[in-house]
């Protein structure tokens, strides 16, 4: 079959994101002999590394050098790719704000299928790719069948394919000519920065982690209390700082900071991909959720299945006894 | 501004442990509760905010069954001014492509500078935004988590990682998916629902938009779920078991061992 394989590569620095070598070992997953090209756009002197090292995954590297896209501006980059990629092609991107933002327009444009947020992928039969989701924060999975007759815009979670050693030596192409007339409707003005907290969790040893499962905000209390008898910081996921019960510089996950301490204590946190995506370095993890097959317990060293609310109070007390 | 906000009925997370039925072809509906997918209520919220600041009028609508009514009017008593109804049987197991097919054909029908959708919805993929603003040919920004607006354009925040926020500007009319915490949706009780009870709120088929049902439901879905599954979990972790005091007894050890106790 003559589909030809793509994937859209992000950088920072002149450093090739890890999700370029997850995507090659995805691509793999797709077909296993069809070489994959990968699509490298930017402007300065850290885009030539990128593309070399994006040469040792991939058999092709199409540099794309322009002022335009010294920021990924998703809009600009949709417009690029529909001038240059091949009809039917299947193109492959890191599920990441970045990818979340490009990949469902470009699957019109290009009148593709698009398949979000994919897991693993099983294989091919005829036009049918079969790959895996999750829905409601990775409590239930889903087989997905898609047609990919006319082509694909397939969204990688972050983290999920394993990247392989590979040293293809691939051949970098310069496109940059491509770029030529390329306008969106949407201009890239400046990145603000994360703002720094009253407490650094990024540097914390042990950090007792509150989720949605605190239920109010009254009951971070309970959660304080475990951590100042333990010695350690607070933090938590996500729904916490929508409810501006913390500060932002305490959020766990991609959109907020990552963090790398000895022990994590989950309490009440589901697990979702973007909350577990903020913590490195493999701590001892330990989990509290009243859900028995809440999907955190898939992760964590060390599962209980309570309430919080009764059982933390009882930790402490005891800790404090000591 | 003339807004239009796209809300889905979704499984409410809060209310239900999510797991899957006896033959894997949905998940567990028994005891299943829905309310309005959680970033919709901020997509609303915005809207609103926006209306209260500079006039016009938020519309909300959604394709779904019969059910799908209660969204609207939730909304609706959160202070949207119109809702409209899109329920058709050919509409069902529409791909995310059928779905923005057919929220196409109803905001081709009026005329909108602002459409906002949520994010992502819990049992979905976080993809009718940007295929919408592909399909209306409107220019598109993701994960948006401030709005500000000047004259026939917008200035805008996206949430990147790291807890990073993207400035962009962006020219109306356009399509922006929000991004949870960019405001707090206030709260609807009982009595604002009450109140909008008896608004009218019509319905759409698929020959009221003259939409080809080959082209959207079951038959136009490139996209198809096969089954449900719960995952195998690998080793997983180490439950810990017993009364309260020995779990704490042996926890309290653990943490001793992995340098979790000061
Ligand atoms: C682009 C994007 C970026 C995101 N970035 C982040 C991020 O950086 N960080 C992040 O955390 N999330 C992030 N999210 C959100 C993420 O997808 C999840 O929605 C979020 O992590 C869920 O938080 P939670 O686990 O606290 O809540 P839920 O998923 O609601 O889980 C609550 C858990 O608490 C349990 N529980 C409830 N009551 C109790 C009780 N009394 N005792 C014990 N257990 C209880 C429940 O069983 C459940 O498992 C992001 C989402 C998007 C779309
Ligand atoms: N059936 C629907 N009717 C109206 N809007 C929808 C529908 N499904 C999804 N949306 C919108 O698209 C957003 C993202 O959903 P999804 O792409 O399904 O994750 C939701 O937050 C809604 O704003």
């Amino acid at each position: 079959m003559n589909r030809q394989l793509f994937a859209y590569i992000t950088h920072q620095n002149g450093v090739a994101n890890d999700s370029a070598f997850e995507l090659a070992a995805a691509a793999k997953k797709i077909s296993a002999d069809t070489s994959v090209t990968a699509i490298v756009t930017g402007k300065g002197e850290g885009l030539t590394k990128v593309c070399e090292q994006a040469s040792s995954a991939f058999a092709k590297v199409w540099k794309i050098e322009d002022d335009a896209f010294a920021y990924p501006n998703a809009e600009l980059i949709r417009a690029l790719i529909l001038k240059i990629l091949p009809e039917k092609s299947v193109i492959l991107l890191a599920h990441d704000t970045f990818g979340m933002d490009l990949g469902p327009g470009l699957s019109i444009k290009l009148n593709a299928s698009f398949i979000s947020d994919v897991v693993n992928i099983e294989g091919t039969d005829g036009d049918a790719l079969k790959t895996v989701r999750q829905e409601y924060s990775g409590q239930v999975s889903t087989h997905i069948s898609c047609d990919i007759a006319d082509g694909a815009v397939i969204n990688i979670r972050p983290g999920a394919f394993k990247p392989e050693e590979a040293s293809i030596g691939g051949k970098i192409e310069d496109k940059s000519s491509e770029a030529a007339g390329i306008a969106a409707k949407r201009k890239y003005v400046k990145t603000i920065e994360a703002e720094v907290g009253d407490v650094d969790i990024t540097k914390s040893e042990v950090l007792v982690s509150i989720g949605r499962g605190i239920e109010d905000e009254d009951n971070i209390e309970i959660a304080q209390e475990l951590a100042d008898a333990i010695g350690a910081d607070v933090s938590c996921s996500r729904p916490i700082v929508d409810a501006k019960w913390l500060e932002k510089s305490r959020q766990v996950g991609t959109s907020g900071q990552t963090v790398k301490p000895k022990v994590y204590i989950a309490l009440g946190i589901s697990g979702s991909f973007q909350h577990l995506g903020g913590i490195k370095g493999s701590p001892f993890m330990v989990a509290v959720n009243k859900n028995a097959n809440a999907p955190i317990f898939q992760v964590a060293d060390i599962g209980i299945t309570d309430d919080l609310l009764d059982f933390v109070p009882v930790l402490t007390e005891k800790i404090e006894k000591l | 501004m003339e807004i239009l906000v796209c809300v889905k009925r979704a499984p409410d997370t809060l209310e239900n442990e999510i797991t899957v039925n006896k033959d894997g072809t949905n998940i567990e509906q028994e005891d299943l509760v829905y309310s309005v997918n959680e970033w919709d209520n901020y997509a609303v919220e915005e809207a609103i905010q926006i209306r209260d600041k500079v006039g016009g009028s938020v519309t909300v609508v959604t394709v779904g069954d019969e059910d799908a009514e209660e969204v609207l009017r939730r909304e609706m008593a959160m202070g949207a001014d119109n809702g409209i109804l899109i329920s058709d049987k050919a509409f069902e197991n529409s791909d995310g492509k059928g779905i923005a097919s057919i929220l196409k054909a109803e905001i081709e029908k009026g005329k909108y500078d602002l459409i906002l959708t949520g994010a992502q919805a819990d049992d979905g993929a976080g993809q009718i935004g940007g295929m919408l603003a592909a399909m209306l040919d409107l220019p598109y920004a993701s994960l948006v988590n401030k709005i500000d607006s000047e004259d026939g354009k917008l200035t805008i925040g996206r949430e990147i990682e790291g807890g990073a926020q993207e400035i962009n500007e962006i020219e109306l009319p356009c399509v922006l998916s929000i991004q949870t915490g960019i405001n707090e949706p206030r709260y609807v009780g009982i009595r604002g629902i009450r109140k909008v009870a008896s608004i009218e709120i019509p319905v759409r088929t698929a020959s009221d938009l003259g939409l080809d049902t080959n082209a959207v439901g079951d038959a136009g879905a490139k996209v198809k779920k096969l089954d449900y599954f719960i995952p195998e979990t690998g080793d997983g972790a180490e439950m810990l078991t017993g009364s309260q005091e020995e779990i704490a007894d042996k926890l309290i050890e653990l943490l001793k061992a992995k340098g979790g106790m000061k």
